[in-house]
């Protein structure tokens, strides 16, 4: 009778928990890009000087500023990861207005201060970079006003004795002030600066005056990023993918339990209970790990609930065959436990063997592909062997089950012993 | 069921081997002659997937494509409530906006997928997953190795290559588009071939302790009662993961279509390459080792 007790209060706890979560956690499930739209980019990052080389500090620094530049846009989330030596993946969910984030991240806002080195062809060319935009403050930019009430954006130097110097092998010749590739003004210098700081005019237009400060507080990035690849998701297709998707999984796991249940009876019903709960748990690990749910991970959680049935199939069967000898129940439950452990063990160690190796050596698709797998395949064992095991001899003890129909077994196949 | 599960899975493996290498011969020569039809994901340019609210047909598409004078690189497939546009040229960031725009001009309720690929990060992840198949089936001889012994190793290793191999000898065959999520079909179903593999590798090792005089027939007979006392269990999971990867196919979104399809094509031959090809293989390696001894002595 306890056990009987301790079976109804494990199924009926676990149910209760599982329903009274499960909205909760479903909302909190990160959903990958192409489940909610947005888009995704990878940029391959090159030195923005030739002949240098992109370091591990620098793609870093790209990365971090990319992030800034994705959050300044207020984008929820941007995601930005760095891939091998070169390249950066930026992730950005729910953005309407793609092109100006594009546009905004691709921006190298590379202030550089330059002079004549003898090379120009044209009275406005200055070939001689002095200064490029990681000698400047980061955040330094601000609008000013002059005694005359002209807009200029006043800038602050990380050194002021590279500053000092520059100015003061330059004086009385221009310094040329360039945002990226374009000209913004060439004031000739008047005087060797030494505080650190300087004005840039812009010919009294506020506005531009107000744009240039913001392109410089961007940041410039240290790299050159060009773009390898790029995915954009709307919405509502992400949404569509996920409806379909999520469909066809319940529609195949109902299969799959109705399944179970007509071909072990008890046992099948325990199976289903503990499916389910499998199920749950996978999400719940989501949720706790933060993990990103993308299209093929929803591809590998549903094949791994095929997986996952494949333990209890390969249990049950051995108990039918060994009730088929004319075990009584009891033992031929104990003995197909016993055999049955280790076949599944071996199977799914190999499978997880394989996701491991897909981890190590994939990238984007495949490895969220791969964790799933894996992740599924150690809950499975969990919940699969050990849960189903301890529920099904909870009721054997308890004296229930006493009849081979109620494993789906005919008794017209029992040998005598 | 009904069936007779006491075949002589030994003596008929000869048929299915036949089989199974002229499907591997035709498989090579239609992958040397016609190759595997790329998707955009290992070519160059881009593509571009449209959920619209109303029909559109090509007709209303391929002006706009004119004024933008990028319509001698696409091919337009109008569908359902859908459509896609594929450019063999990579689409600029301006292109894109202003296709955009004019498609939204036709249907304010459009929706938009743009991928654009540069065709080196797609041939960069094939070679990463073919690599991935190669040490994992390291991975797998090692494990094997220990916990059974390197004949089944050999055997089952065989068998999934087999599995991988025959999915994209059909891909190929019936010119089925392959795109990225095709690796990671690829790579599942060798995980799942394994699996099955094991189980009835499991069996066999498992009689093999209790059989007694190891000569050929009793090598046979060894073999074919562990296929069939195993059989039943590979049909039934066959038939859930089968039935789950069907659903997949049949109502998962369009982009995990292709996925799903070589996911039910390996499931098949992963079943059958239990049960047909590793089985019967591992007969043949396991008797040349008996026969060994006896020449010697």
């Amino acid at each position: 009778m306890k056990r009987i007790i301790a079976f109804i209060t494990v199924v009926v706890v676990s149910f209760g928990i599982m329903a009274w979560t499960t909205p909760d956690l479903l909302k909190d499930v990160r959903l990958g890009l192409d489940l909610k739209g947005g888009f995704e980019i990878l940029y391959e990052a090159s030195p923005l000087e030739g002949g240098g080389q992109v370091t591990k500090e620098s793609l870093i620094q790209t990365a971090k500023s990319l992030e800034d530049r994705a959050n300044k846009l207020g984008t929820s989330e941007p995601e930005v990861t760095t891939e091998g030596t070169n390249r950066i993946r930026l992730k950005v969910a729910g953005v309407t207005d793609e092109e100006t984030v594009r546009k905004t991240m691709k921006e190298p806002a590379s202030l550089t201060f330059r002079s004549k080195d003898g090379t120009e062809k044209n009275a406005d060319e200055y070939n001689k970079i002095e200064m490029i935009g990681t000698d400047f403050a980061a955040n330094g930019a601000k609008l000013e006003f002059t005694q005359m009430n002209e807009p200029v954006v006043s800038i602050k130097v990380k050194s002021k004795e590279k500053f000092a110097e520059v100015t003061k092998r330059l004086l009385g010749q221009p310094l040329a002030i360039y945002m990226n590739e374009e000209l913004v003004s060439d004031p000739v210098v008047q005087a060797v600066l030494t505080e650190g700081s300087a004005q840039i005019s812009v010919g009294g237009d506020l506005d531009k005056a107000k744009e240039l400060r913001d392109k410089i507080n961007l940041g410039a990035l240290p790299l050159n990023l060009t773009e390898k690849y790029s995915q954009s998701v709307g919405a509502t297709l992400g949404k569509q993918s996920l409806d379909r998707t999520i469909e066809a999984g319940l529609i195949g796991s109902l299969f799959i339990l109705l399944f179970m249940i007509g071909m072990y009876r008890i046992p099948g019903l325990i199976a289903s209970f503990t499916l389910i709960v499998h199920t749950w748990l996978l999400i719940l690990v989501f949720v706790w790990a933060d993990f990103t749910l993308t299209l093929p991970g929803i591809a590998a959680f549903i094949l791994g609930i095929g997986m996952a049935v494949d333990a209890n199939i390969i249990t049950n069967e051995r108990i039918h065959e060994e009730m088929r000898t004319g075990k009584s129940i009891m033992s031929a439950v104990k003995a197909g436990d016993k055999h049955s452990l280790r076949t599944v063990l071996d199977s799914q160690i190999t499978t997880i063997i394989v996701a491991a190796v897909m981890y190590a050596y994939g990238t984007g698709a495949v490895k969220g592909f791969a964790l799933v797998l894996i992740v599924e395949i150690v809950l499975s064992i969990a919940t699969n062997i050990y849960l189903s095991r301890f529920l099904l001899n909870l009721l054997l003890k308890a004296g229930k089950l006493l009849k081979p129909k109620y494993f789906g077994v005919k008794e017209r196949d029992i040998r005598e012993l | 069921m009904s069936f007779n599960k006491n075949l002589d899975y030994v003596h008929l493996s000869k048929y299915f081997y036949t089989i199974s290498i002229a499907l591997t011969i035709a498989g090579i020569i239609c992958l040397s002659i016609f190759g595997l039809n790329y998707s955009v994901d290992f070519k160059a340019g881009s593509n571009v997937d449209i959920a619209l609210s109303k029909s559109l047909t090509a007709e209303q598409i391929k002006p706009i494509l004119e004024d933008m004078g990028i319509d001698d690189a696409a091919t337009i497939s109008p569908g359902q409530d859908r459509m896609n546009i594929r450019f063999t040229k990579v689409l600029s960031e301006d292109n894109d906006a202003k296709l955009k725009a004019e498609i939204s001009k036709l249907d304010d309720k459009a929706s938009f997928e743009v991928n654009t690929v540069d065709p080196e990060m797609a041939k960069e992840l094939a070679r990463n997953a073919i690599y991935a198949v190669l040490i994992s089936c390291l991975g797998i001889i090692i494990y094997v190795s220990i916990r059974f012994e390197w004949r089944f190793a050999l055997a089952a290793i065989v068998a999934l290559l087999h599995d991988a191999f025959m999915v994209i000898a059909i891909f190929s065959i019936f010119r089925f588009e392959v795109d990225l999520t095709f690796i990671v079909a690829v790579l599942t179903i060798i995980g799942y071939s394994i699996n099955d593999t094991i189980v009835i590798f499991d069996r066999i090792r498992e009689n093999l302790r209790f059989a007694k005089q190891k000569s050929r027939q009793d090598l046979i007979k060894l073999v074919n009662e562990s296929v069939a006392q195993t059989i039943m269990r590979s049909l039934y999971t066959a038939l859930t993961v089968f039935v789950a990867a069907f659903f997949l196919f049949l109502l998962g979104g369009e982009s995990i279509r292709m996925f799903s399809l070589a996911m039910v094509i390996g499931l098949l031959f992963g079943a059958y390459s239990s049960i047909f090809i590793a089985s019967p293989l591992w007969f043949v390696l396991k008797s040349k080792q008996k026969h060994k001894p006896a020449k010697a002595s």
